[in-house]
């Protein structure tokens, strides 16, 4: 196995770079922010992105996709973590095409997946009932009925919910409590979709199914045997929002170190303060530590390793520690002005309590990862 | 149609399993089983006799260097199947030494020919255990203040101080040391990188008794000792930049001991044996997360470490990140052996006498506290990173 980027990766990481620092860099999510977009992102931009072909990196080419794996977009994801780019890279072209290609059957990879490689069909994961990441105690239920299924309950937090065309929802027998997957049409009868804006500017939602008549052809995978390939599509997103950390984490590293080498006190930088030093040294290592899990998570991915259950929590656990410090102290290092609007440093740290938070923090991925080494 | 390299792999098992002796191929079970070699070897048994003077004859205790200095010639790809073949049967390294680890590369890359003939086939055949002459008792972290002297006597070298911090200082056969030949130049230009015998006339040492109870250091005066002016590796006043080419290696392989444990059983395994599980999970909630968040770093450096040989495969350089590697090395290690301590609760308080343990656990744990201490400073490692890394000021 080898842990470094071949020469067409370094050409696709250098071409996400110059797009979205010259398209999108920090100052286009302030602007969307004070702009008060309603999808969270901006539908021009991901016209442009999904012209750039980022939205089929993973859908296989038999369906109309570039089939360049995991490692190909999570490369463009740690590119979209240092500019803080909204967009539905996650939640659609990497969450919502691993759950088709997953559980789904080839004739819904084949109705559906074409236009998500354009960019023009959006998916979005419905998988948490409450504050709390539990995937495996879904309380939305469906039940079956003659010709399909009847679903009902709340979801929250759905990444980019109030824009996506196609809802993955989890939901539980009442009876047995097993787990099955749907495809659940955003527009549907009886689902309320409540767009929240998020801390980071981007938007979630809480969806509501009020009895929700599905046909046949909604289900993803099997009936009541849904939570195998839930945990395999939360693994692919959270490895992807660990790719995101990392970009988080070098850009807000990369700032702060050009703050400690500017800013004078006592007439001379501060960076020439050991007590910083130290601590900027300690963070190098730590993201060094960082960039070779993140590479060897979404190689993992794409080789189809089954340890990636295992994978997945190691990378999102550390990814999560690292870049909370690292975010935190990018404002400690900046002193007051890191507190001020003003500023662009905070918007890392927001963007990362995101990611952090969403589909199981450190403490659940530290728990899940000792609970599959079985201690 | 077999490849090459499938050739040298399967005539490398062939020959590992007809010459590693099957004692050769268990776990160290304590210090007397590393093989150091030496003018006077101590050897725990024939089979480690056997073991070292066979890999020495193909030349695979230094399989990288070239064959002429008593190498085995191998280029990367069969180094690594080597080791791999050695990792399969669990063979251990037939010689331990800081010949070969840390005066080597320096040699190859600083020494003239005449040194490199000289000392390298007797490194790689285990015949001389070199000893490292570094710190003194007022130069540690910064060592470029070193006092010994070394005064020029026509056809040789006197030297007079000490050091300390000597690596099995009593034990080494050879020396090498940097002392001050220019006592008017600024500190980092009046250093020279020499070698001598240790029986040389005026040279002795003196155990330093640690808090672990061992002696694994000494110190080492000199009183006019004779060093050859032919033995000073690079030029006369530049052996800073020996002293500093060689550290990197040190660190190195002191980094390496994050990693060492690799083989052994993990930490949470060792848990779950000693303190048993409650509905699968172990009983203490607290232990358990800091035996996972340790588990997690320790499998993170590992691949960084594997990241960065492929880097280096790709044209990269290494350098300073020896610097994270020290440091993280060090620090996991550390955290190694608080946990199996706490692991362990009482029974890791026995110094000996106890019925099932004879002090190991906690001698090793406070062995341990000198990881961060030796070659380098954790704070030293630090001040490195951020100044030539990240290019921060001071």
């Amino acid at each position: 196995m080898t842990l470094v980027l071949n020469e067409e990766q370094q050409i696709l990481k250098a071409a996400a770079h110059d797009f979205l620092q010259s398209k999108a860099p920090v100052s286009h999510l302030r602007e969307l922010r004070d702009g008060g977009a309603d999808a969270g992102y901006s539908p021009q931009l991901w016209k442009e992105i999904a012209e750039m072909g980022w939205a089929a990196i993973l859908v296989p080419e038999e369906y109309g996709g570039l089939g360049y794996g995991y490692m190909g977009l999570g490369i463009v994801l740690e590119q979209c973590g240092r500019t803080l780019t909204p967009s539905p890279l996650l939640a659609s072209a990497l969450t919502g095409v691993t759950a088709l290609l997953r559980a789904g059957s080839k004739e819904q990879c084949a109705s559906i997946l074409p236009a998500v490689a354009t960019g023009d069909h959006l998916f979005a994961l419905a998988v948490d009932d409450t504050a709390y990441h539990r995937p495996q105690k879904c309380l939305t239920t469906v039940r079956k009925t003659d010709d399909g299924f009847v679903l009902s309950g709340t979801k929250t937090a759905v990444i980019d919910g109030s824009s996506a065309d196609t809802l993955i929802v989890s939901a539980r027998t009442a009876d047995s409590g097993d787990i099955s997957l749907f495809l659940v049409a955003g527009n549907a009868p009886g689902v309320d979709v409540h767009g929240v804006k998020a801390l980071d500017t981007h938007r979630m939602a809480t969806v509501r199914f009020d009895d929700v008549a599905l046909d046949q052809d909604a289900l993803l995978g099997e009936f009541g045997a849904g939570l195998s390939p839930l945990d395999a599509i939360l693994d692919a997103a959270r490895i992807g929002q660990s790719a995101e950390l990392l970009g988080i984490a070098q850009e807000a590293f990369e700032r702060t170190m050009e703050y400690l080498k500017q800013r004078k006190q006592f007439g001379v930088p501060i960076g020439s303060f050991q007590g910083l030093q130290h601590r900027a040294a300690i963070m190098f290592g730590e993201i060094e530590m960082c960039k070779s899990a993140v590479l060897h998570a979404l190689k993992a991915l794409d080789d189809e390793q089954e340890n990636i259950a295992e994978i997945a929590s190691l990378t999102k656990a550390k990814l999560c520690e690292t870049t909370h410090t690292v975010t935190t102290e990018g404002i400690q290092m900046h002193g007051g002005i890191g507190m001020t609007d003003e500023y662009e440093i905070g918007f890392f740290l927001k963007r990362c309590k995101i990611l952090e938070t969403l589909y199981g923090d450190r403490y659940f991925h530290l728990d899940r990862f000792a609970t599959l080494r079985a201690y | 149609m077999m490849s090459k390299l499938d050739e040298f792999r399967l005539q490398t098992r062939e020959w590992l399993n007809e010459n590693c002796p099957a004692a050769m191929r268990i776990p160290y079970r304590s210090e007397a089983d590393l093989c150091w070699g030496g003018r006077n070897p101590e050897f725990s048994s024939e089979d480690q006799k056997l073991w070292l003077t066979r890999m020495a004859e193909r030349g695979w205790t230094v399989p990288t260097w070239p064959t002429e200095y008593g190498g085995g010639g191998l280029d990367r790809e069969h180094t690594k199947i080597l080791a791999e073949e050695m990792a399969h049967i669990h063979a251990r390294p037939p010689l331990e030494s800081f010949g070969i680890s840390m005066l080597g590369p320096a040699l190859m890359k600083f020494g003239n020919e005449a040194l490199k003939q000289e000392h390298l086939p007797r490194i790689a055949r285990g015949e001389i255990r070199w000893a490292q002459g570094y710190s003194e008792p007022n130069a540690g972290s910064d060592l470029a203040s070193l006092q010994a002297r070394a005064t020029d006597n026509g056809d040789h070298y006197l030297l007079n101080g000490s050091k300390i911090w000597t690596s099995y200082g009593d034990k080494g056969d050879w020396m090498f040391c940097i002392v001050r030949t220019d006592p008017e130049a600024r500190k980092h230009e009046g250093i020279s990188f020499v070698l001598f015998d240790m029986a040389t006339p005026g040279v002795s040492t003196k155990p330093i008794r640690l808090i672990s109870g061992n002696s694994p250091f000494t110190e080492t005066f000199f009183d006019n000792v004779r060093i050859e002016k032919n033995q000073i590796v690079g030029d006369v006043n530049r052996g800073w930049t020996v002293a500093k080419y060689l550290l990197t290696h040190e660190r190195e392989m002191i980094g390496g001991t994050g990693l060492l444990n690799a083989g052994a059983d993990s930490l949470s395994s060792i848990a779950v044996t000693n303190m048993g599980t409650a509905g699968g999970a172990l009983r203490d909630p607290m232990l358990r997360a800091d035996i996972a968040r340790f588990e997690i770093d320790e499998m993170c450096l590992g691949l960084t470490v594997e990241r960065t040989r492929d880097e280096v495969k790709a044209g990269a350089s290494l350098g300073a990140t020896s610097s994270i590697f020290k440091y993280y090395g060090t620090e996991l290690n550390m955290r190694r052996y608080e946990l199996l301590m706490a692991i362990h609760g009482s029974a890791a308080l026995d110094w000996d006498g106890g019925e099932e343990s004879d002090g190991r656990l906690p001698k090793t744990w406070l062995r341990s506290k000198g990881n961060s201490i030796e070659g380098g400073t954790s704070e030293i490692q630090l001040n490195i990173v951020a100044k030539r890394i990240l290019g921060l000021p001071g």
